[in-house]
């Protein structure tokens, strides 16, 4: 028993390195084959090399392809952002009719299945007689990001203490300021990683991308074409680029919560 | 013009409730509530939860409107103004800082959101910081105060606005008993100083007793009673406002005599009792009344018989409790009521044990009539007999 009681913790510590290591295995290899030294087929280590980060810009597809995705990102984004908050704060404040059907409907384009989701909208934008191209790349995203921004906010805001909205407005503050000074700010945090979200599951859409994107061609549809041919080290930059400054953001949005409670 | 009594120039009311109903659905939170705030008062609302008593500081505050009747602030109907045009201000139970604004950010929000301009912005919370002796934590977040000190912002950030009532929701519910005491007095002092009338919520009636010019007491919706604290103390109107403030023995009896002003009554528990009888109760000889006998007014009988009109209950010692500053003592007797006596711990009772044949008596003065048409018909409060304490 005792010998047990004293192994236990160990063995757990194991468990989870083992589970990390499957976890990090595969960004590992991604980082580590951004140095390899080779041509067209990054398949096998041939050595160490910068090159692949030094002319990672020079292919003029693969840029394109990243400009169109962060744009597409940041317009969607903003869009589901907005929307996603207002229908957040909607919900967890008011009841009103129907508020439990918006619920469930809310829910539904994330148990969708993505190709279900694409080729429906690609029907109605056949239907509807609209040319597929940037904009409906940008309306296909917003929808889905509608809903995890929503689900994202509500959840967040869930255990807001709404008697600061009272307490604001005894004060005389009329509703909208009451909504720019107490509100907003105390929410914006669930608001900012809800948007990260969205951008994020934006940059890395494909299914529902490739039903509706024309002849545009996001990032993970530049991959998927080229793959055929032969991916060079480039595109493991530029996915090691992504992880980064996504690491680089998960890492401010910590010091930055450390910093405003700690005691001024 | 119902309103001329109060725009007048004679009344000083800054706060009036006419008739006013509240109801939820088919649930009446508050009926008929109908009193008038003096200016500079300390007016306490009393009474258990789901009372009322905060439903109608809400509807005062602005954040419920009434279903029927009116309130009026400095004589205005504000009936259907929303809290952000009205001039009262509200001290939440959990305080309701912001958390995201500093000391002073939180107490400057009233008057930034009423374009105060700001050299007397910085004038105002200077002064309300040193009145609520708070001045060197004016750059702090509200999580590194402690409970009293988070309480003391939210009364600095109220009260610099200069409003014409400020309302206090169980302000104090969340600190420790110590603690509370202290603020009780703290409040206390801030509200003569400031000279601000203070509207009072509490479930707490010692609380009420110690800080209010006076107290209505509620229950179910209803005003029971609206009364200076002494008054609420000897005097209760009703079963209810007896039994829920301070320590109170309920004996059921029935008039035998009624004349004038007083009459005898025959209690239940044993001997018949002489008793004022208020006029204005128009009791007659068969009316079941309760008579109620606070017991710090009991004292213990001696063996020979003291005064004749003296009522005098005899049983047997039930218990014996030292509270420290009192001695308490029950007896049961023959019919099996139980009444309560709080001895002042000088009294020699040394040699009373649990068991003991003992008697009890009390000023005749000091036995409240309460007829038993105002006994609370659904608590049952007035169909119980014996002590009722809180």
């Amino acid at each position: 028993m005792t010998v047990l009681r004293r192994l236990a913790p160990r063995l757990l510590d194991a468990w989870a390195g083992v589970a990390l290591l499957y976890l990090f295995t595969p960004i590992f290899v991604i980082v580590a084959f951004s140095f390899n030294d080779t041509g067209r087929f990054n398949l096998i280590w041939q050595g160490f090399s910068l090159d692949a980060w030094k002319q990672w810009t020079d292919s003029e597809p693969l840029t394109d392809a990243l400009t169109l995705s962060i744009k597409v990102a940041a317009v969607s984004t903003l869009a589901a952002t907005v929307l996603g908050s207002l229908i957040a704060l909607a919900l967890v404040r008011h009841r009103f009719t129907g508020s439990g059907v918006t619920n469930l409907l809310l829910v539904l384009p994330l148990t969708t299945p993505e190709v279900v989701l694409g080729s429906s909208l690609l029907s109605l934008f056949i239907d509807l007689g609209v040319s597929r191209g940037f904009w409906t790349i940008v309306v296909a995203h917003t929808l889905f990001c509608v809903s995890y921004v929503a689900v994202t906010v509500k959840a967040r805001i869930r255990g807001f203490d709404w008697t600061l909205e009272d307490a604001a407005m005894d004060l005389g503050a009329a509703p909208l300021r009451t909504f720019r000074l107490v509100t907003f700010p105390l929410i914006l945090p669930g608001i900012v990683a809800a948007a990260l979200l969205s951008f994020a599951l934006s940059i890395d859409d494909f299914i529902i991308t490739f039903f509706n994107s024309g002849n545009e061609q996001t990032f993970p549809l530049y991959i998927y074409a080229q793959q055929r041919r032969g991916l060079g080290p480039e595109v493991n930059v530029v996915a090691t680029l992504v992880l980064v400054v996504s690491f680089g953001l998960s890492i401010a949005s910590v010091v930055v919560q450390r910093l405003r409670a700690r005691p001024a | 013009m119902p309103d001329e009594r109060h725009a007048g120039a004679m009344s000083d009311d800054v706060i009036q409730l006419e008739r006013v109903v509240k109801r939820f659905g088919a649930f009446v939170a508050v009926e008929n509530a109908d009193f008038a705030i003096e200016r500079g008062e300390f007016f306490s609302l009393l009474g258990p939860s789901g009372c009322g008593k905060t439903t109608t500081l809400r509807m005062i505050a602005g954040f419920e409107q009434p279903s029927a009747g009116r309130v009026l602030l400095d004589g205005v109907d504000v009936s259907n103004v929303p809290p952000h045009k009205r001039n009262v201000n509200t001290v939440f139970q959990q305080y309701a800082l912001f958390p995201h604004m500093t000391v002073f950010d939180n107490i400057a929000f009233g008057p930034r959101s009423a374009k105060v301009p700001k050299a007397e912005i910085d004038r105002r919370v200077g002064e309300i910081l040193e009145v609520v002796r708070l001045g060197e934590f004016w750059r702090r977040s509200p999580s590194q105060l402690s409970g009293g000190q988070q309480q003391r912002v939210a009364l600095a950030r109220a009260l610099v606005n200069y409003p014409s009532a400020l309302l206090l929701d169980e302000p104090l519910g969340a600190l420790d008993l110590k603690l509370r005491q202290a603020l009780q007095i703290e409040l206390k002092r801030i509200q003569r100083e400031v000279g601000i009338t203070f509207v009072y919520v509490t479930h707490d009636q010692e609380e009420a007793l110690t800080m209010s010019d006076r107290i209505a007491v509620m229950n179910k919706g209803r005003v029971e009673q609206i009364a200076t604290p002494r008054d609420i103390y000897d005097n209760p109107a009703t079963l209810f406002v007896a039994g829920f403030i301070g320590a109170a023995n309920l004996l059921g009896g029935t008039v035998v005599r009624a004349d004038g002003h007083g009459g005898s009554i025959a209690l239940s528990a044993g001997p018949t009792v002489e008793a004022v009888l208020e006029p204005s109760l128009a009791l007659k000889s068969g009316d079941t009344v309760t008579v109620m006998v606070r017991p710090d007014r009991i004292r213990l009988a001696g063996p020979a018989l003291g005064d004749a009109q003296a009522p005098r209950i005899a049983g047997r010692v039930e218990t014996l409790v030292f509270h420290g500053p009192l001695l308490r003592v029950d007896i049961r007797t023959a019919s099996g009521s139980i009444v309560s006596a709080h001895l002042g711990t000088d009294v020699a009772i040394a040699d009373l044990r649990p068991g003991d044949d003992a008697a009890l008596t009390w000023d005749p003065t000091h036995s409240v009539v309460i007829p038993d048409y105002k006994a609370d018909p659904v608590s049952g409060i007035g169909a119980t007999e014996g002590i009722e304490s809180t």
